[in-house]
């Protein structure tokens, strides 16, 4: 597992009070790991702060799984 | 309409003195003072480097880890002495029915570190808003009533009252009268407060109003001594349940006393500053008395505002004289802020209980750290300086006023069916 991955679980599994098995590159924030609106918002700007990119909100509302959000650092994170 | 009777069915309370109502009782039977070097920051350029605390608290042994850091310490401090009462009270009965539940709270500031911690991110920053989005519902003071209110699904009243050190009476005062003109059988009240923080020590600091012993933190809150110089920060929360009586008694619910008047009152003065006359402490007992029909001669009891200022304990003295005359000799005049230092919003609710706790074991709770004598103040008055005693109480008065000149009281009573 990349870096980057390794840093987005962690972040998931702090903020969202998780077990690091269910973070699976499958499991949605909303549905499986139990998050809410206001998590999800504090989530990416979790990503944001951690790998230093700028998250337009419109790309945002596409990052919804722990899969995308890996895949979408992978590809921005400076 | 007639009016409904109202009733105090639980408790619960998280103190300086101890985390629950026995230890909490425990604490000011024995005079006990809660005040020790701060531990929640680095206090050591500030005027003032000591607090009574919350001791011992673990958010984990009351929430989990994602919940908690959803709330600020005010909040947490709600849930848990809320906890404490619903379970007192066996509120979660299939004869209470939850939309018929109120949850009125009373906080003076709110999450006063969660709004400094975000400016000071903020203020760090490039000027990039990078606020959480669990600021604004962490700080509001109204978010502990709305955290009650969802745990346990009560539906009826929901609201914070805000009246600075008077928060949690006008919290008591309107349940009582939501209850007893019929719009809810039970409401949660009380208060809490989290302000031991930076932007909390150093902004009473600035008003002059902390006491500055730091050579003796434990015998810093001395009201009515001659050489009190301000109050103490304190940190807490205390919860009552009160329900209608008649509800109460069909569901065979524990009493420990009647609620009979509420008052309120503004001193109209200045925004810090006591009246000097005592002029708002002085209507505000005479509407409370007012309101539950009783003469002052049936008072025993009286909980304090007596922060240990200057000012404040010498106007409220004189209402005391003024509205009771020669009753005041036969009271028993009591500050436990002596003991637990001023938990701001919370206090109405803290010593509310002192004021029940009081009635139900027939002792009254000390002023303590009383060494000398100031003669500013009656020596005829009764104190009850640095002992508690042993009396009968049958009517109790708890008197809390607010910057701003907000003034409250509450009268309880033994119950007698």
């Amino acid at each position: 597992m990349s870096e980057i991955a390794e840093k987005v679980k962690a972040i998931i599994i702090d903020k969202l009070g998780v077990e690091e098995s269910e973070v699976t590159p499958e499991a949605s924030f909303t549905n499986d790991l139990g998050a809410d609106s206001l998590d999800t918002v504090e989530l990416i700007m979790e990503f944001e702060k951690e790998f230093n990119v700028s998250i337009p909100d419109d790309q945002a509302e596409n990052i919804a799984t722990v899969g995308q959000a890996i895949s979408y650092l992978e590809e921005h994170a400076k | 309409m007639e009016l409904k009777r109202v009733v105090v069915t639980g408790l619960g309370a998280l103190t300086p003195l101890g985390n629950n109502v026995a230890e909490y009782w425990n604490g000011l039977a024995n005079g006990v003072s809660g005040a020790a070097p701060i531990t929640r920051f680095d206090a050591s350029k500030f005027k003032t480097q000591f607090a009574c605390e919350v001791k011992g608290y673990d958010p984990e042994k009351y929430f989990d880890r994602k919940e908690a850091r959803k709330m600020d310490l005010f909040s947490q401090f709600a849930m848990v002495v809320a906890e404490e009462a619903v379970q007192d009270a066996k509120l979660i009965d299939s004869n209470v029915d939850p939309d018929r539940v109120g949850v009125i709270w009373g906080s003076g500031i709110g999450g006063l570190r969660t709004f400094q911690e975000e400016c000071v991110n903020f203020a760090n920053g490039d000027g990039t808003p990078r606020f959480n989005p669990f600021f604004i519902p962490k700080m509001i003071a109204d978010i502990s009533a709305g955290h009650i209110s969802i745990k346990y699904g009560f539906r009826g009243p929901n609201f914070v009252t805000v009246s600075a050190c008077a928060s949690a009476t006008n919290a008591i005062i309107d349940s009582f009268n939501y209850i007893r003109l019929g719009m809810a059988d039970v409401v949660v009240t009380g208060g809490s407060e989290a302000a031991v923080t930076e932007a909390g020590i150093g902004g009473f600091n600035a008003l002059k109003a902390l006491s500055e012993r730091n050579d003796s933190p434990e015998s810093a809150s001395r009201p009515f001594d001659k050489d009190r110089d301000g109050f103490v920060l304190g940190e807490g929360a205390g919860a009552l349940i009160l329900e209608e009586y008649e509800h109460a008694k069909a569901r065979g619910a524990k009493i420990y006393a009647e609620v009979i008047g509420g008052g309120m009152s503004a001193d109209a003065y200045h925004i810090t500053a006591p009246h000097p006359e005592g002029l708002g402490a002085l209507n505000v007992m005479k509407n409370v008395l007012r309101d539950a029909n009783i003469k002052p001669e049936e008072v025993d009891y009286i909980n304090v505002h007596g922060t240990s200022t200057p000012l404040g304990d010498i106007s409220e003295v004189k209402a005391i004289q003024t509205v009771f005359g020669d009753h005041a000799y036969k009271l028993n005049i009591s500050s436990t802020k002596s003991m637990t230092g001023h938990l701001l919003g919370a206090a109405g609710a803290i010593e509310a209980i002192a004021a029940i706790m009081a009635i139900k074991n027939s002792l009254v709770p000390p002023t303590i750290n009383h060494f000398t004598d100031d003669e500013s103040f009656d020596a005829g008055l009764n104190f009850t300086f640095n002992k508690a005693q042993e009396r009968e109480v049958k009517v109790a008065l708890s008197n809390t006023f607010g910057f701003g000149g907000h003034n409250t009281s509450v009268l309880f009573r033994q119950f007698i069916d």
